[in-house]
């Protein structure tokens, strides 16, 4: 291969797809949702459910090349530039289905994800719950246990989840599922943590509400409680024995194994993010325009003006947090190790998005602050970019591993 | 298809310079900042490897393997090597390749197989003006017609200035358009003097003034259809963005090592997350800007207008080399300040990418 920047005709495609999708569906109930704030997006849900899931064919050739994951990346940031709240709450297996496909044996996969492709029906989500009251980017300190009771082959599931992302629809529609973090064995720390797939509906999983959050307010951010919640032994994703504590090594891949779902998540988030940030600066660029300010690209430093400077800043950063976004992907496609790259483009992009997205306020005076506009809005969507899925911090904490070779025992 | 990877041959180039770089130009920097002087020796022998010819036409003696990709990796492994010596040995570009872009038949066949014979040839281009809002696009050095010839008049500054029989590569307003003018360098009534600046301090430099030089009127770059300025700055503005995240680089490495032996409170600095982090965010700014420059290499290659690439590339690689540097300075602490190790002289390199518009080109 070359480096090449040429994406191909399928994700040029993609995104004309995506971005009509994104203008026709989702930005005319953008703002209704926000301040509907736990009321489900019905017509969004329903026309996603019924025609969004089909994307027509693309004009490219069979056996033409595609963009792999980054066609995927190229997706998630139309429909965040879209809504990415409305994107979050769209009925797919969203984080759950990666793990049961990372994690999931051929079977786990055919009957958890089956419906998902199913014709018909009614909405379902997937979803992923690991955060706890106590343990959020330190998810080895989960607390959530998971019992094996043999007289009925069953795990029994006890703790409480939050800031379960789409959890609402996840642990209610029949037919969706979430995937639930808990350990086996709290005396063994990150290597007693195993993952579990519970069914929409089962008895022992109650959704006790959502939070009410600064932004991406379409999006069920849900509490989980799990009471003696009892689900089929094959439930299990991976391997039920926990290995010794003494055999550090391999105590830890189990672990890692279940950390590595974030190497094919993080560009995908952080596609996400560039879709926020890019809905602010394509707004306030054209916006700018209407009124007569155009970055001249040829001019000297005492020649532009500071909203020009701050222009080709914004631009600037959201191009770098998206070819770093799309390296990861392409490294994920090519079956390349990528948690060092797939950390730097979450870090980037969740921190970009949030700076640009505070400053298109700033560059739009009071206009930018009013709710007449979708701008402040973006603003409170995007900040959450640099928490979910890895805060800023914990993605510096992964990359600094990495430069410097040190172990998480080294560098804490 | 989108990709990031170099190509076999482009890796290829790659470990060579940077075999090179580690080799001949990583301990020779230090020494020829304090002196002030360019290792000839290196520069020959970086002559061969023919980072330049390798791009020029092969009607003229070059490669013919033009690609401003390439020349961006190649520019820098040199900037991770050495910022000042990376300059002395790619400005033959400076002259070679608006040459190969649109001199005339007779301007090429003059001067470009000068830049792929035997020995090194130094070129240069006098772009920048002493003046606080110099600006590559509207230069107010100017050419006016007088006859069959122009005359020139103005100044320019941040001239690479080492020996050389080539012409000097001089932009100018005609009329109301920038173009270049190939000046001889004993032409009446310029002046060279050399300056001095805070970092490159090995890389000659001169100060230009011109009062009414003479030149024919075929000693216009491209003659009759001249030159497209603006992609020249955009050549000019990516080439510096590579270097940029060149030293970059070698100033992340440089404290990385120093963090992970040097002990505080009982372990090394870089088990602290204070360090750790900022090594990150270090090594994360470096990447993004290195892609924004490969971007708009790529957008030339295609044959595009690359003037906002170009200028987000080297917009993003000067503000990102210089936090770097600065950086590398703070994890350093005092030894980060004293001239025995690196970050000083990475810090004073990276603040002239401020003005280093068109300081090589690819």
């Amino acid at each position: 291969m070359a480096i090449s920047f040429e994406a191909t005709r399928s994700t040029h495609d993609a995104a004309a797809y995506y971005n009509e999708v994104a203008r026709e569906q989702m930005r005319p109930i953008s703002r209704k949702y926000d301040e509907a704030e736990h009321t489900l997006p019905r017509e969004w849900v329903d026309w996603y459910w019924e025609s969004g899931r089909k994307r027509p064919p693309s004009t490219a050739q069979l056996g033409e090349e595609t963009d792999g994951m980054i066609q995927v990346c190229v997706q998630a940031e139309e429909l965040c530039w879209g809504d990415a709240a409305l994107y979050l709450r769209m009925p797919t297996p969203a984080l759950g289905g990666s793990a049961v496909s990372a994690a999931g044996t051929p079977e786990q996969r055919e009957k958890f994800l089956t419906a998902f492709r199913a014709e018909g029906g009614h909405p379902i989500w997937g979803a992923m719950a690991i955060t706890e009251a106590s343990a959020g980017s330190d998810a080895a300190a989960i607390q959530a246990t998971a019992e094996l009771d043999e007289t009925t082959d069953e795990w029994v599931l006890n703790g409480t989840k939050i800031f379960c992302t789409a959890g609402e629809g996840a642990s209610q529609a029949e037919g969706g599922f979430v995937v639930v973090w808990a350990t086996v064995d709290r005396s063994a720390g990150r290597a007693g943590i195993k993952s579990f797939v519970v069914p929409a509906g089962t008895p022992g999983m109650k959704l006790v509400g959502c939070e009410k959050k600064l932004g991406i307010r379409a999006s069920d951010t849900a509490t989980l409680v799990l009471e003696d919640c009892r689900i089929p032994r094959d439930h299990l994703l991976g391997r039920a024995e926990v290995k010794k504590r003494d055999s550090k090594k391999t105590a830890d891949k189990g672990f890692k194994g279940a950390m590595a779902t974030f190497d094919a998540s993080r560009p995908i988030v952080a596609a996400m993010a560039v879709g926020v940030g890019r809905a602010a600066l394509d707004f306030v660029l054209e916006e700018l325009e209407r009124n007569g300010i155009v970055v001249r690209w040829d001019a000297g430093l005492h020649d532009l003006s500071a909203v020009e400077r701050d222009l080709i800043e914004m631009q600037a950063e959201l191009q770098a947090a998206r070819l770093l976004t799309w390296r990861a992907a392409r490294m994920l496609t090519l079956g390349k190790a990528n948690s060092l790259e797939a950390s730097m483009a979450k870090a980037k992009a969740g921190l970009a998005v949030t700076r640009i997205t505070q400053q298109a306020v700033e560059l739009l005076g009071p206009r930018g602050y009013s709710t007449q506009l979708l701008v402040e809005k973006w603003m409170r969507d995007a900040k959450i970019n640099d928490i979910f899925e890895g805060t800023q911090q914990i993605n510096q904490l992964i990359v600094a591993r990495r430069i410097l070779d040190y172990s998480s025992s080294v560098l804490r | 298809m989108i990709d990031f990877e170099p190509s076999e041959e482009q890796q290829l180039i790659i470990d060579t310079v940077r075999g090179f770089a580690e080799a001949e130009i990583r301990q020779s920097g230090r020494d020829a900042d304090e002196a002030g002087k360019l290792p000839e020796a290196a520069i020959a022998q970086a002559h061969e490897l023919g980072l330049v010819s390798n791009s020029l036409p092969e009607a003229h003696g070059g490669g013919g393997e033009r690609s401003a990709v390439t020349a961006a990796l190649v520019a820098e492994e040199l900037a991770w090597g050495d910022l000042a010596i990376a300059l002395g040995t790619l400005s033959p570009s400076l002259l070679a390749l608006p040459l190969a872009d649109y001199g005339t038949a007779a301007q090429q066949a003059e001067w470009l197989p000068r830049f792929s014979g035997p020995s090194f040839v130094a070129a240069s281009l006098a772009i920048t003006e002493p003046r606080h809002d110099s600006n590559p696009f509207r230069p107010t050095t100017n050419a006016r017609r007088d006859g069959a010839d122009y005359l020139l008049s103005g100044a320019k500054c941040l001239v690479p200035w080492q020996d050389s029989d080539t012409p000097v590569l001089v932009t100018a307003l005609d009329g109301d358009t920038p173009q270049a003018f190939l000046v001889a360098r004993n032409a009446a009534g310029l002046s060279a003097t050399p300056d001095r600046y805070m970092g490159i301090r090995a890389l000659p430099t001169a100060q230009l003034t011109l009062e009414d030089v003479r030149v024919p009127a075929d000693a216009r770059l491209g003659g009759e259809a001249g030159c497209d300025l603006r992609a020249i700055v955009s050549r000019g503005r990516v080439g510096p963005a590579s270097m940029a995240v060149g030293v970059a680089r070698a100033a992340l490495e440089g404290a990385r090592d120093y963090a992970k032996q040097r002990e505080a409170f009982g372990s090394p600095i870089a088990t602290k997350q204070a360090i750790a982090f900022r090594l990150a965010d270090m090594a994360i700014e470096i990447d993004g800007a290195r892609l924004l420059a490969w971007e708009a290499a790529w957008k030339l290659d295609q044959g595009d207008d690359a003037t906002r690439e170009a200028t987000m590339a080297y917009d993003q690689a000067r503000r990102v080399s210089l936090a770097v540097t600065d950086g590398a300075v703070q994890v350093l602490g005092g030894h980060g300040y004293i001239r025995d190790y690196l970050p000083e002289m990475h810090l004073r390199n990276a603040r002239g990418f401020a003005c280093f518009e068109a300081l090589t080109l690819v």
